[in-house]
């Protein structure tokens, strides 16, 4: 029986012996094959980067350009369910957030929810938002605002005060 | 010997766990939270970039910022743009995303950058622990210290205890351990690293040397190293890593306890059970050695514990003597070999016709946690459990996201290709559109256009008058049409009269000029009121013209706008679907050398595992048959026992029955021989006297 054993654990170093040789006979190999996969990491960067600028460009030219962002300042407690934007009383977004969204927007990030081109002028944007607290209680409002288009691009941050069932908008 | 061979197990397994630790160690670091926080946001497209960030997002978000960056340093007063605020910021947080998107050497330039650049020294020096971390990352201590060396007086509080451990495990990895010693004692009661630096510091200290010292410190981390799921784990892992330490330096009472504090459903409990059944081995205890590897031999089927704990169990009943259980126990064994060989064999099938693969590039594989183990499910996916030794390696962790990555990308650009294909079909639809009706609208525009300049310059004439008149009173200019009839008629009258002097009388004259006088008092009395009408009007002229001029403005940004939205175009797409298709074929020639890498290794581990079943497989096999011999001499030994005391029993019976008769012959190997013939040999006397009876 002892033999049985000392065979078996002999094997067990034995095999692990060979998988690290396995693995540092191709170490140049990954190391040459990771750079290359870095190398095109940046070339696929560097042209969603200018896809991105064509995109804009082609899709929502400077002077049609209006874009909506949404963001939870202050709002660790508060967990958004859904927004619905309407922009010149047609709704032009109903997101409903994921886990991730949730934390991203919690942590201080900023949604891009509706990028739209309009006519200069004043445009009708009513905004819906629902949500809950960490206690489980519902929160829902609805606010609106009147979007100035100028010549420029127009950017309009939605503020959900998720607590306070109250939504500000900011103007950029 | 039994003592010899546990202690090459548990040195074996100590090593692989001690390789393991530190890998999950390094893995389980709080995450320096660096450059990637909002603060008060000033840009919402750092907003945005962060957005993606939090999401792990990480071509959206450098793409982002690095959109942001190249256009806040073209412009000719940066301090201007909002941006300026997040700019610094924003240069780390690429740094960060491109170290988290394992893009090393761009987040290495990047940092050396800095390093190089003429910035505060607190910046250099954060600069600096990043780079090391980089180095560290990829296993380059000696340019991760001297990284670290760079840093001159303080790093910022905020990464400074980061700076330290990363200090203290770069000496450990390049055998320093007094030195990481001291820096892990200063970091002791760090919050953001509780755990971690404990049991650094109580490998440092074994490593040192300083056996007592480190088992102590690594004691109270096993006793309590938190709450919550990480925590726990670090605890189990310190009891474990103690555990096998003892039992290595032939503590068996002691390395038991530390067996007994890893928790029964821990991912270390397999190993612990196993270590726990061989300190009891270890110290004679067969049968106590049976209850954890009893307990590990009905847990999953494909752990190399389990397995080994399938031979162990039939090992211990054979030491107990208990050689039929034993048997039994070493054909359960052989069945469940064969069961997992021919597991192993389909699994290695499967991976070699490319179901593995093909489940990492599923849309699942960013989505469900542990994908990698519940793609296992799939009908006709590899038993995914045997690679997870594998899997916790480093390289195989960094080969199954760089292939994901790729894989990504792919998707990625082949979503580009199509959208460009879109691109150009909104184009030539505007062209077709535009192409047709632009000139003639700008013949129109030409015609309007000459007209609008013609009022204009009617409008400055009108105001150059209006402002002379100001200066020069000349309220002729400003009589309306009647009037002016009136005083041209008046002139024409004087001129009719000087022609024909016959036709003057004094009554003319007189009613000529009165005539005149009227008019020049009417002009004269009237100008101030007519001169402000005047200046009134020319306002609301003005406000007409403006209107005019907004309206040409927007017709001219329209007309460009629609010259913009299908011209120019061409070259950048054609350039741009270049890129794409250039970069696919570099993508899918680095999927498949990567995902062959990743094949390879599986198919490797999988048939180690086999090769080592199957040698498992000839030991059982051995083992039962010896197991069988040894029960059968067990029992004829048994059974030789009982006949000899039945034979004694008789001797007795006789004795007692016929005392004294003679004296038994001596045996020369000194035991007292038979005297009578064995039972069987005899005629029952009982039976005869029934029998004689009978007759």
């Amino acid at each position: 029986m002892s033999r049985v054993l000392i065979t078996l654990v002999a094997t067990l170093m034995l095999s692990l012996s060979v998988l690290v040789n396995a693995q540092n006979v191709s170490r140049e190999e990954i190391r040459g094959l990771d750079e290359q996969i870095q190398d095109v990491k940046k070339d696929v960067i560097s042209l969603t980067s200018e896809l991105n600028r064509l995109e804009e460009k082609l899709l929502f030219p400077s002077n049609t350009q209006v874009a909506l962002f949404v963001s939870l300042p202050n709002s660790q407690e508060f967990s958004l369910e859904s927004v619905e934007v309407k922009l010149n009383n047609q709704v032009v977004a109903h997101h409903l957030y994921t886990y991730r969204e949730i934390e991203a927007l919690q942590q201080g990030g900023v949604q891009r929810i509706h990028t739209a081109n309009v006519q200069t002028g004043a445009h009708p944007l009513e905004v819906t938002y629902f949500g809950k607290s960490k206690s489980g209680k519902e929160y829902r409002a609805t606010a609106t605002h009147s979007v100035e288009k100028a010549v420029g691009p127009k950017f309009v941050e939605i503020q959900v005060a998720g607590n306070q069932s109250a939504i500000n908008f900011k103007d950029w | 010997m039994l003592p010899r061979l546990a202690c090459a197990i548990a040195g074996v397994t100590l090593s692989a766990l001690t390789s393991l630790h530190s890998v999950s160690v390094q893995a389980n670091v709080p995450v320096d939270p660096g450059a990637l926080h909002a603060g008060d946001l000033n840009d919402l497209f750092f907003g945005e970039a962060l957005f993606n960030a939090y999401q792990d997002n990480h071509v959206d978000a450098i793409a982002a910022l690095d959109t942001e960056l190249k256009q806040h340093r073209l412009l000719d007063d940066p301090e201007l743009d909002p941006f300026s605020v997040h700019f610094g910021q924003a240069e780390f947080a690429v740094g960060d995303l491109e170290l988290s998107y394992r893009m090393h050497r761009e987040a290495g330039r990047a940092m050396e950058q800095v390093l190089q650049g003429n910035v505060a020294q607190p910046i250099k020096n954060e600069a600096a622990y990043r780079l090391a971390k980089i180095h560290y990352q990829k296993q380059q201590f000696a340019n991760a210290l001297h990284a670290l060396e760079l840093i001159q007086g303080r790093v910022p509080e905020r990464v400074r205890p980061q700076e330290q451990f990363l200090r203290a495990r770069v000496y450990m990895q390049l055998g320093r351990f007094e030195e990481a010693v001291a820096l892990l004692e200063d970091l002791r009661g760090e919050k953001s690293l509780q755990g971690f630096v404990e049991y650094n510091l109580g490998i440092a200290l074994l490593k040192a040397g300083e056996t007592e010292k480190g088992v102590l410190v690594l004691d109270g981390l096993g006793r309590k190293a938190g709450s919550g799921n990480a925590k726990q784990a670090l605890q189990d892992k310190t009891n474990l890593l103690l555990g096998n330490q003892l039992m290595k330096a032939e503590e068996y009472d002691r390395a038991r306890s530390y067996f007994d504090r890893v928790q029964l459903s821990g991912p270390f409990s397999d190993q612990a059970l196993l270590g726990a059944g061989w300190v009891e081995a270890n110290a004679g205890r067969y049968d106590r050695a049976l209850v954890p590897w009893q307990m590990l031999k009905e847990r999953r089927s494909t752990d190399a514990a389990v397995h080994e704990a399938m031979l162990a169990v039939p090992y211990a009943y054979g030491k107990l003597d208990v050689h039929s259980t034993a048997a039994v126990n070493y054909g359960q064994a052989l069945d469940l070999f064969g069961e997992q060989v021919d597991v192993l064999s389909h699994s290695i099938t499967s991976i070699r016709e490319g179901k593995l693969l093909e489940a990492l590039r599923r849309k699942e594989a960013s989505q469900v946690k542990n994908w990698v183990v519940e793609l296992r499910k799939l009908p006709g996916a590899p038993e995914t459990h045997y690679l997870l030794g594998l899997m916790a390696s480093n390289d195989y962790q960094e080969f199954l996201r760089n292939y994901q990555d790729l894989n990504n990308l792919f998707e990625r650009n082949q979503d580009w290709l199509q959208s460009l294909d879109a691109f150009e079909e909104i184009i030539a639809l505007r062209r077709s559109y535009y192409e047709p009706i632009l000139p003639g609208l700008d013949v129109a525009f030409r015609q309007v256009d000459a007209r609008i300049k013609m009022r204009l310059e009617q409008r400055q004439r009108l105001a150059a008058r209006i402002d002379n008149l100001l200066v020069n009173r000349r309220p002729e200019l400003l009589a309306k049409s009647d009037e002016t009839e009136a005083r041209l008629i008046l002139e024409q009258v004087r001129e009719i009269l000087a022609y024909n002097p016959n036709l003057t009388s004094e009554e003319t004259e007189d009613r000529i000029a009165r005539l005149e006088g009227v008019l020049k008092f009417r002009l004269s009395r009237e100008f101030d009121d007519r001169l402000t009408t005047a200046y009134k009007n020319l306002q609301e002229l003005d406000g007409v013209i403006a209107t005019l001029q907004e309206t040409y403005q927007r017709y001219v940004r329209t007309r460009q706008a629609a010259t913009h939205s299908y011209e120019g175009y061409t070259d950048q797409i054609t350039s741009l679907r270049g890129g794409l298709n250039r970069a696919q074929d570099r993508i899918d020639q680095l999927m498949a050398q990567q995902g062959r890498m990743l094949e390879q290794l599986a198919v490797h581990e999988l048939d180690q595992r086999r090769a080592q079943l199957e040698s498992y497989q000839i030991k059982a096999r051995f083992a039962l048959a010896d197991s069988y011999d040894r029960a059968n001499e067990l029992q004829e030994q048994r059974e030789d026992e009982r006949k000899v005391e039945a034979y004694q029993r008789q001797v007795e019976q006789l004795q007692n029955a016929q005392p004294q008769s003679s004296e038994p012959a001596v045996n020369p190997d000194g035991e007292a021989l038979p005297t009578d013939n064995p039972p069987e040999l005899e005629a029952p006397e009982s039976d005869s006297g029934e029998g004689g009876n009978d007759a």
